[in-house]
């Protein structure tokens, strides 16, 4: 499995309330809801956002609720993965039961910079930047949340499991 | 190697002699909890992968408060899928306007939550009941439906960090500032993935109510849970308010710890956490005058009959500052009904504060005080984040309930001390 496209880049702390503020949490349809994705942090991002774009960001990435609204309006944006130094651990546990792809890697985090093109191979762990032609080691996923993931979440993983 | 008190209780629900930090476990569940804005999403979720099944009716908890009483039709809709999904499975738990109240105060109130337990919620801040001895941490809504279902939930064992607490808390101190404390030195991910255990005899000098604010905020330094061990006070809460039985699970001699902060309580000064991150954090006297437009006095952080107590003792016979909106919202019925009883409403009223049924409301900007573009506020919230309360170009700052009555009455942020108190 792999991710493909260019980054938007965020700095450290991205909360749940900028990434989906609580004022739009009566909606429960992913696709209205992804249309506020991002709003109160860069209200540009979801005109610009194209499928399979890649998300940067520093440490604590989805900090704060434990809204699943987060990463699944990420998701519904188009978004394909997204890296990070480190990610808030109620997010990291919603992204990968929602099938979410998301990858601790802090050279990443760190080198990409906002418009790079870039590809995920999610088996190896390894990041590359296509614009700088750099390439670093991200975290792979242990293996029985890779079984969750490849699933497609963790009710396919539970009904596989039956 | 020795265990914390939170491996040991994983440890148990796991069916385990022993884990050890990094372990993945798949743990039994004593309560499965959700709320008007989650449980929907997991009953969705439910729905579509036609599971028709709960695993016990009486070991699930839901909770309408956030966006309740319904501040609008599509909130009226999501309770409404809850109340429904709870009729239909009889969900012996189901909490509704006129028994509901915030759900990390109603919960322990309710004697849902005893020592020993492991509960998962499908809010961030169900790390609250590690105050009684449990283990208790936020999940997602598909955690939340996957718990509900099989009555199980997977964990990573968390390593963990020691606090040790020392001495007792000057007059106006109280938990709030201990964890705003707490996550100024660690900051908000300085617990990332890790257990926060407290230990030492500045205890005893910290009230039940105290305990469940510090624990709640613990997922604001990151961590997993907040955890106390079960002393006496602890003891006689759980015998007040439930009828279960407990286990107290201890910290072996040689548990392992990352790191051991130690804390003086008697040298701990009222705490302000600046936006837009609660560790962001600064004491009283060293910041110029901040006027404030708001502030508000509730939450699952801050919204207990202890919370309402100091509020009241700092408004009473005060009046709050013209231009200042002060909303006051304790977390239950029963809350609300012991302040009545102790003439807290009558003083909060004739100060000036307006009283508001139990709702999470205004702390993540859902409604009763919501802040306009510029607008200031005091609150005893937990959260602080750009927008959290409203505009994205508004401010919220995070106090004690002292700090945020008090500064009710001068209207910029204040101490009691400077009303004299």
């Amino acid at each position: 499995m792999n991710a493909n496209g260019s980054v938007f880049k965020y700095g450290d702390n991205v909360d749940t309330d900028v990434i989906i503020p609580a004022r739009y949490l009566n909606i429960t349809d992913g696709n209205e809801l992804a249309k506020h994705c991002m709003e109160d942090i860069d209200k540009d991002f979801i005109s610009n956002v194209k499928q399979g774009d890649i998300i940067v960001a520093n440490k604590n990435f989805g900090c704060g609720s434990s809204r699943e609204h987060a990463p699944l309006v990420i998701k519904c944006a188009g978004v394909s993965c997204v890296i990070a130094e480190t990610f808030a651990r109620i997010f990291y546990r919603n992204a990968i039961n929602i099938g979410l792809p998301i990858i601790e890697c802090s050279e990443a985090a760190k080198a990409i910079e906002a418009g790079d093109k870039v590809s995920v191979n999610f088996d190896t762990g390894i990041i590359t930047n296509k614009s700088t032609g750099e390439s670093y080691q991200g975290e792979a996923f242990p293996p029985f949340m890779q079984e969750i993931i490849s699933a497609g979440g963790l009710f396919p993983y539970i009904n596989k499991k039956k | 190697m020795g265990m914390t008190m939170t491996q040991k209780i994983l440890a148990a629900h796991a069916g385990l002699d022993e884990v050890r930090a990094g372990q993945l476990i798949e743990a039994d569940l004593d309560l499965v909890l959700g709320n008007d804005i989650t449980a929907p999403v997991a009953i969705k979720e439910m729905e579509k992968f036609s599971k028709e099944t709960i695993f016990n009716k009486d070991k699930i908890a839901l909770v309408m408060d956030h966006f309740a009483p319904n501040k609008d039709i599509k909130s009226a809709e999501n309770c409404k899928c809850c109340r429904d999904f709870a009729a239909k499975h009889e969900i012996s738990n189901y909490f509704d306007v006129g028994e509901m109240g915030i759900e990390h105060a109603l919960l322990p109130e309710k004697g849902l939550v005893v020592a020993g337990d492991a509960v998962i919620g499908a809010d961030s801040h169900t790390c609250t009941y590690g105050a009684l001895g449990a283990f208790s941490t936020g999940v997602g809504s598909t955690d939340m439906a996957a718990g509900m279902v099989t009555g199980k939930a997977w964990f990573k064992v968390p390593s963990a960090i020691k606090f040790h607490l020392l001495g007792k808390p000057s007059k106006w101190v109280s938990g709030k500032d201990v964890i705003l404390h707490i996550i100024g030195m660690i900051g908000v991910d300085g617990a990332l993935y890790k257990s926060m255990e407290f230990t030492g005899e500045g205890i005893k000098n910290l009230t039940m109510d105290d305990r469940f604010t510090i624990c709640n905020m613990a997922i604001e330094a990151g961590g997993k849970n907040g955890i106390f061990p079960v002393d006496d006070l602890a003891i006689q809460y759980m015998k007040d308010h439930s009828k279960r039985e407990f286990n107290i699970f201890d910290a072996d001699d040689d548990a392992e710890y990352e790191k051991t902060y130690t804390i003086d309580l008697g040298k701990l000064e009222p705490t302000i956490s600046f936006p837009h991150l609660p560790e962001n954090t600064r004491t009283i006297g060293t910041f110029d005058e901040i006027k404030v437009d708001q502030a508000v006095i509730g939450s699952c952080t801050n919204g207990r009959l202890d919370d309402m107590r100091i509020a009241a003792a700092v408004l009473k016979g005060k009046k709050v500052a013209k231009n200042v909106r002060c909303i006051v919202i304790p977390a239950t019925q029963e809350i609300y009904l012991q302040s009545m009883r102790e003439g807290l409403l009558e003083i909060f009223i004739e100060a000036g504060a307006i009283v508001s049924t139990p709702t999470c409301g205004p702390c993540l900007g859902g409604h009763m005080g919501i802040l306009a573009k510029g607008e200031r506020c005091i609150s005893t919230t937990n959260r602080n984040f750009v927008g959290r309360m409203g505009h994205v170009e508004s401010e919220v700052y995070l106090a004690s309930p002292a700090v945020a009555a008090a500064s009710a009455v001068t209207g910029h942020i204040s101490a009691p001390a400077e009303l004299g108190l």
